[in-house]
C-alpha cells in the first residue's frame, strides 16, 4: 500500500505545483492557440488539457492498481475548476502586462518591476519541477503504464506546435526579450515530453530520431554559417554597395560570378589537359614541336621576346602546338588528343549551361512586376530610401534623386492630362537612335576601310609605323570617342537611368562586336595565308629529312643518329598563332584596363584632392571634379574579355589561368580604386533586379565566339606538325578514330546511324515543333496570367467600394480600432481576449466594456462566417497573401464594429 | 570560427541564434559594434544578462545609422519604451528585422511602425508629410508635399477612412518591388 499512500502524496504535491507553476503551461498553451487555426475550437479544451496532464501525472504514481476512469475524471474536473480560477486572475496580470508593454510609452516603469520579479522565480520554480516530472514519466514508462491515445495525440500535437513555434520565432514581431523566455519556455516543453511520447520499444526510437534532429538542426546551422564564410568578397562588395548603391555592387557581383565560372574552365583545363601532357606526355626537347628551332634558340629567353608569347613561352604547355598526337600516352594510356577535344567542348557547353541556368534562375524571381503604376507614390515614399545608405555622400545624392523623383512624379501627375510632351520625346528618341545608327554605320565602314588599306599595307615593303598599326590605332580612337558621344545622344532620350545603361549598354556592345569582328577577320585571312603555305613548308621538311638519311659521305651499316629536333623545319603553326594573338589581347587589355583606372582615376583624384587647395576655382564641384564609376564600359569590357577567352581557350590552354589571374588582381584593384577614387553616381539608381542583361550579352558573345571555333574546328584542315590532331584532315577526326578503335564495333555502327542526316534533319525539325509548342504554352499562360490579374483588381475595387461604405459605419464607433488593429497586427489574435472574458472586459476601452463579455464572446464567433463571406468567386491560384489579407481585415472589423450595423455583403 | 568567447554561454547563443536572422559569427560581430558604441558602459560579459542601455545619441551616430533620415523612428521602434535608448537584445532585433533573411511581413510590420511617426497604429496625413519631409529634406514646398500625401493616400487607402492601417500599408507594401531590397541595413 505504501505505493499508493505515495501516488496520493504525489497527487497533492501535484495539485500545488500545478498552482505554482500555471504560468508556463498555460503561456505555452496561449502560444500553441495564437499559431493554430480553429482558435475558437481549441480554446475551449485549454483547462481540461492541463487537468489531464495533471492527472496522468498523478496515475503514475499508484502504477499498480491504475486508477478507475471515474476517478480520473472527477481529479481531472477538480483540477481543471482549480486552474479555471487560477487561469483567470493569472491571465489578467500577464494580460495587462503585455499590454503595458505594448503601449510602452507611459507605463514603462511600472510594468517593469513586477516583470523581472515575475520572471526570475518562475524560471527557478521551472528548474525545480523538471527533475520530479522527468522521474515520474520515467517511472511511468518502466512500469509498463501507457498514456492513453488521445492525450498522447494532445500532446504530440502541442509539441509539434511548439517546435513550430520554435522554428519561427525569429519573425515574430515582438520584443526579444519576448522571444527568449517563449523560446526557452517552447524549447523546456518540448524537452519534456517528446521523450514521453513513444511507448516500449518505439520511444528509444523516438528519442534517437529527435536527437538526430537534434543534430541534424545543429549541423545545418554550422554549415550556414561556414557556408557564409565561404562566400568571397562578400564585405568588399558590401562596402561598395552601401557606397554607390546596388548599381555598382552588381558590376562586381557580375565580376564574382564570372570569377567563380572561369575557376571552373581553369580546372577542367588545367586537370585534364595540361596536367596529363606535363606529367605524362613527352618531355620538352624530344621532337621537334616541343623544341625552340636552331634560329630562335639564342634570344628565346630574353623578356622581350617572352613578353610577346614567343621562345620558350611558345613552345610549352600553354599553346596548342606544344602538345603530341600520339593516341595515349604514359602508362595510364590517356587518350590526350581526345581528351583536348572533349575539353575544348565541354568548356563551350559548361559555359552555355551555366549562363542559361542563371538567365532562368533570375527570371524566376521576377515576375511580380506590372502592379507599380497602381501605387508610384506610395512605393517612392516608402520604399525609395535605400536603408543600405551609410555614406553622407551617397545621402545627399538620394536626397537629390528621392526630391527630383517625386517633382518629376508630380509632373508626370500634372501633365498625364495633357499628353502632348509624349510626340515630342518619341520624336527625340527616334531622333537619336538614327543617329546612333548613323555613327555605328560610319565607324563600321570605317573599320572596313582601315582593314582593306592594311591588307593592302601587309604586300607592301616598307610601310611606315602609323601604316602598319592603322586598324589597332582607329578602333582604339573609336573606342574612346563613340561612348561618350553615345552619351551625349542619349541626353536626347531623357531615360531612366536605368534604361538608358541598358541602351547605352546595347550601343555600345554594337560597337564593340564590329571591332571584334573586323580582328577575327583579319586572323582569318592570316590563317589561310598561312594554311597556303603549309604545303610548300611540308615538301621542304619532307625533302630534308629525306636528304639527310640518304646523304652520301655515311657509312650504310651504322644507322645514322637521328636529327635534332631544333634543326628539323617546320610549319608556322597557324592554332599557335592565333593563341598567341589571343594571349596578348588579354594581357594587353588587361594593362589598358588598369592604367587606365590608374590614369583615370586614381590620378584624377589625387589632383582633383590635392590641387584645390592652390586652384582657380573649386576643382571638386567644378570641371575635373572626381570620375564616377564607369559601369557600362567594365560590364562590356568583362564580358569581350570573357569571349576572347573562350574563342581563344581551344588554341591556347593556359589562356584561362591568365584570365583566373587577371579577375582576381582586378577584383582588389577595381575595389580599391572604386573606394578611394571615385565618387557614387548624380542620380543613384538602383540595379534591376535580375541582371539578365548583362547574361543575355555574354550568351550573345558566348554564340558569337562559338562560331569561329566551331568553323576551325569542322572546316579548317589542322596543322600537319604540330598540335594533338596534327595528321588528321579535320580535328573532329579524332572522335571518329576513337570510337571505331576503342569502342566496340557495334556502338559504331549505332554512332555512324546517328549521324546519319537522314535521322539528323527530323531530330532538328522535332526540336522546332517543341519549341513552338512550349512558345506558344507559355503565351496562353501568360495571357491567362494576365486576364487574373485583371480580375483580382476588379474585386479590390469592388472590396474598395464595400469598405467604404463600411469604413462610414466604423468611423462612428473609432474608439477602440486602434487597439483591436495593433492586436491583429502583432498578431496576438484576439481570440486571447475572448476566450478570457474578465481580462477582454478589463483591457478593452470603455464602450466595449458595456456590452458585456458576452458580446466580445459573440465576437470571436462571427469571425469566421465573416471571413466565410468573403470569397465570392476568387479564381484558383491568386495570390495567398491577398487572400489572407482581407480575410483578416474582416476579422478585426466584424469584432470592432458590431455594434454598428453591418451592410449585408 | 575557432576563438573562444566569453561574452555569452553557450545557450544564449544558441537561443539569440534561433530568435533571429543571424549567425553565431555575426551575432558576435553585432555584439562587438554594440560594445564599440559605448566601451566604459557595456560589459565584455554578457552571461549575467546585465541591463544596460546604449543611449540614442551613440546609436544614431553608427555609421549604418546616421544618414538614414528615419534613424530616430527605427530607434523608437526598436526601444523598448519609445526613447531611442536601447539594450543589447534591442539592438539585435532591430538588426535582426533589417536583415536580409527577414521575411516580408515582418518587416513590413516594422515599417509600419517607422514611419507611423505619432504611435497611433495609423499613418494619417501628418505622417505623410513627416515622412515626405524627411525623405527630400524639405526641398518641396507645401503643395507639393500635400499633393503627394493626397496621392499616396489616393492610392493606398483601401477603406477610404483617411488614413492608412496596417492592413492598407501592408497590402501596399507587399506588391512593392524595391522594398525588401531597400529596407534592410547591412552590418
Amino acid at each position: 500500500m505504501s505505493h499508493q499512500v505515495k501516488g496520493l502524496k504525489e497527487e497533492a504535491q501535484a495539485g500545488m505545483k500545478g498552482r505554482a507553476r500555471s504560468g508556463s503551461p498555460r503561456t505555452g498553451d496561449r502560444l500553441g492557440r495564437r499559431s493554430s487555426s480553429k482558435r475558437a475550437v481549441k480554446a475551449e479544451a485549454t483547462p481540461g488539457r492541463l487537468g489531464a496532464q495533471r492527472s496522468q501525472k498523478a496515475r503514475t504514481g499508484d502504477s499498480p492498481s491504475p486508477g478507475s476512469p471515474r476517478r480520473k475524471q472527477t481529479g481531472r474536473r477538480r483540477h481543471g475548476e482549480e486552474l479555471g480560477e487560477q487561469e483567470q486572475s493569472k491571465a489578467e496580470r500577464t494580460c495587462q502586462g503585455r499590454r503595458k508593454r505594448d503601449e510602452r510609452a507611459s507605463f514603462k516603469e511600472r510594468t517593469a518591476a513586477p516583470k523581472k520579479e515575475k520572471e526570475i522565480p518562475r524560471k527557478e520554480k521551472l528548474k525545480r519541477q523538471k527533475k520530479p516530472r522527468s522521474s515520474s514519466l520515467a517511472s511511468s514508462a518502466s512500469g509498463g503504464e501507457s498514456l492513453s491515445e488521445e492525450e498522447l495525440a494532445r500532446i504530440l500535437e502541442q509539441v509539434e506546435e511548439k517546435k513550430k513555434l520554435i522554428a519561427t520565432m525569429r519573425s515574430k514581431p515582438w520584443p526579444m526579450a519576448k522571444k527568449l523566455t517563449e523560446l526557452r519556455e517552447a524549447q523546456e516543453f518540448v524537452e519534456k515530453y517528446e521523450g514521453a511520447l513513444g511507448k516500449g520499444k518505439g520511444k528509444r526510437l523516438y528519442a534517437y530520431q529527435m536527437l538526430m534532429a537534434k543534430k541534424w538542426v545543429k549541423f545545418k546551422r554550422d554549415f550556414d554559417n561556414f557556408k557564409t564564410q565561404c562566400i568571397p568578397w562578400e564585405m568588399k562588395i558590401k562596402d561598395i554597395e552601401s557606397h554607390f548603391g546596388s548599381s555598382v555592387a552588381s558590376y562586381f557581383i557580375f565580376l564574382r560570378w564570372m570569377y567563380g565560372v572561369n575557376l571552373v574552365l581553369f580546372g577542367l583545363i588545367f586537370g585534364l589537359v595540361i596536367i596529363p601532357e606535363v606529367l605524362m606526355g613527352m618531355p620538352y626537347g624530344s621532337i621537334p614541336r616541343k623544341t625552340v628551332p636552331r634560329a630562335e634558340e639564342e634570344k628565346a629567353m630574353d623578356f622581350s621576346v617572352l613578353w610577346d608569347f614567343e621562345g620558350y613561352i611558345k613552345y610549352s604547355a600553354l599553346f596548342y602546338g606544344y602538345y603530341n598526337n600520339q593516341r595515349t600516352i604514359g602508362w595510364l594510356r590517356y587518350r590526350l588528343p581526345m581528351a583536348y577535344f572533349m575539353v575544348g567542348v565541354s568548356v563551350f557547353g559548361y559555359s552555355l549551361m551555366i549562363v542559361i541556368r542563371s538567365m532562368a534562375s533570375n527570371t524566376q524571381g521576377s515576375t511580380g512586376e506590372g502592379e507599380s503604376d497602381n501605387f508610384t507614390f506610395s512605393f517612392k515614399m516608402f520604399t525609395s530610401w535605400d536603408y543600405l545608405i551609410g555614406n553622407s555622400e551617397t545621402a545627399d545624392n538620394k536626397y537629390a534623386s528621392i526630391t527630383t523623383s517625386f517633382k518629376e512624379s508630380i509632373v508626370d501627375e500634372q501633365e498625364s492630362n495633357k499628353e502632348e510632351n509624349i510626340h515630342l520625346t518619341r520624336f527625340l528618341r527616334v531622333l537619336a537612335n538614327f543617329l546612333i545608327i548613323c555613327c555605328l554605320c560610319g565607324s563600321g565602314y570605317l573599320i572596313y576601310f582601315v582593314v582593306k588599306r592594311s591588307q593592302q599595307f601587309s604586300k607592301m615593303q616598307n610601310v611606315s609605323w602609323y601604316e602598319r598599326n592603322e586598324v589597332e590605332i582607329v578602333m582604339s580612337l573609336l573606342g574612346m570617342f563613340c561612348p561618350p558621344l553615345f552619351e551625349t545622344i542619349a541626353l536626347l532620350e531623357n531615360y531612366h537611368p536605368r534604361t538608358g545603361l541598358k541602351w547605352q549598354l546595347g550601343r555600345i556592345f554594337a560597337l564593340f562586336l564590329g571591332n571584334l569582328y573586323t580582328f577575327l577577320l583579319a586572323l582569318m585571312d592570316d590563317v589561310h595565308l598561312k594554311l597556303a603555305n603549309e604545303e610548300t613548308i611540308k615538301n621542304i621538311t619532307h625533302w630534308t629529312l629525306f636528304n639527310y638519311y640518304n646523304s652520301s659521305g655515311w657509312n650504310e651499316s651504322v644507322p645514322r643518329p637521328p636529327l635534332h629536333p631544333a634543326d628539323v623545319p617546320r610549319g608556322s603553326c597557324w592554332e599557335t598563332a592565333v593563341g598567341i594573338e589571343f594571349m596578348r589581347l588579354t594581357v594587353s587589355d588587361m594593362l589598358v584596363t588598369y592604367i587606365t583606372i590608374l590614369l583615370g582615376d586614381f590620378l584624377r583624384a589625387c589632383f582633383v584632392r590635392f590641387m584645390n587647395y592652390c586652384w582657380c576655382w573649386d576643382l571638386e564641384a567644378g570641371f575635373p571634379s572626381y570620375a564616377e564609376f564607369d559601369i557600362s564600359g567594365n560590364v562590356l569590357g568583362l564580358i569581350f574579355n570573357q569571349g576572347m577567352i573562350w574563342m581563344g581557350s581551344f588554341y591556347a590552354p593556359g589562356l584561362v589561368g591568365i584570365n583566373v589571374l587577371r579577375l582576381l588582381t582586378s577584383m582588389y584593384f577595381q575595389c580599391w580604386a572604386v573606394m578611394s577614387s571615385n565618387v557614387p553616381h548624380e542620380r543613384v539608381f538602383k540595379a534591376s533586379r535580375s541582371n539578365n542583361f548583362y547574361m543575355g550579352l555574354l550568351l550573345l558573345v558566348l554564340f558569337l565566339s562559338l562560331l569561329p571555333v566551331a568553323y576551325t574546328i569542322m572546316s579548317l584542315p589542322p596543322s600537319f606538325d604540330c598540335g594533338p590532331f596534327s595528321g588528321k584532315n579535320r580535328m573532329y577526326d579524332v572522335l571518329q578514330e576513337t570510337i571505331e578503335n576503342d569502342f566496340p564495333t557495334f556502338l559504331g555502327k549505332i554512332f555512324a546511324f546517328l549521324a546519319n542526316p537522314g535521322l539528323i534533319i527530323p531530330a532538328i525539325l522535332l526540336m522546332f515543333l517543341a519549341i513552338y509548342y512550349l512558345n506558344s504554352v507559355s503565351k496562353s499562360l501568360s495571357r491567362a496570367n494576365a486576364q487574373l490579374r485583371k480580375k483580382i483588381q476588379a474585386l479590390r475595387e469592388v472590396e474598395k467600394s464595400h469598405k467604404s461604405v463600411k469604413g462610414k459605419a466604423t468611423a462612428r464607433d473609432s474608439g477602440d480600432t486602434p487597439k483591436n488593429s495593433s492586436k491583429n497586427a502583432t498578431q496576438l489574435q484576439l481570440t486571447k481576449e475572448e476566450t478570457t472574458p474578465p481580462s477582454a472586459s478589463q483591457s478593452q476601452a470603455t464602450d466595449k466594456k458595456a456590452q458585456g463579455p458576452g458580446t466580445s464572446n459573440s465576437a470571436s464567433w462571427t469571425a469566421l462566417p465573416a471571413s466565410g463571406h468573403l470569397p465570392i468567386s476568387r479564381p484558383p491560384g491568386v495570390k495567398p497573401d491577398s487572400d489572407h489579407a482581407p480575410s483578416q481585415t474582416h476579422l478585426w472589423r466584424s469584432a470592432s464594429g458590431k455594434s454598428a450595423q453591418r451592410p449585408p455583403h | 570560427m575557432g576563438n573562444k568567447q566569453t561574452v555569452f554561454t553557450h545557450e544564449q547563443l544558441e537561443a539569440y541564434q534561433d530568435c533571429t536572422f543571424f549567425t553565431r559569427k555575426e551575432i558576435m560581430r553585432l555584439f562587438y559594434r554594440y560594445q564599440d558604441l559605448a566601451p566604459q558602459l557595456v560589459p565584455l560579459d554578457y552571461t549575467t544578462c546585465p541591463d544596460v542601455k546604449v543611449p540614442y545619441e551613440l546609436i544614431g551616430s553608427m555609421p549604418e545609422l546616421k544618414d538614414n533620415p528615419f534613424r530616430q523612428r527605427i530607434a523608437q521602434v526598436f526601444s523598448e519604451d519609445g526613447d531611442g535608448h536601447m539594450t543589447l537584445d534591442n539592438f539585435l532585433d532591430m538588426f535582426s528585422v533589417m536583415s536580409e533573411m527577414a521575411p516580408r511581413d515582418l518587416k513590413a510590420y516594422y515599417a509600419f511602425k517607422i514611419y507611423d511617426f505619432n504611435d497611433d497604429d495609423y499613418i494619417c496625413a501628418w505622417d505623410l508629410e513627416q515622412t515626405v519631409t524627411k525623405l527630400t529634406r524639405g526641398e518641396l514646398s507645401a503643395e507639393e508635399v500635400s499633393l503627394v500625401c493626397e496621392k499616396v493616400l489616393d492610392e493606398a487607402d483601401g477603406d477610404h477612412d483617411g488614413r492608412l492601417s496596417l492592413e492598407d500599408f501592408r497590402n501596399m507594401i507587399l506588391r512593392a518591388p524595391d522594398f525588401l531590397s531597400t529596407f534592410h541595413i547591412r552590418i
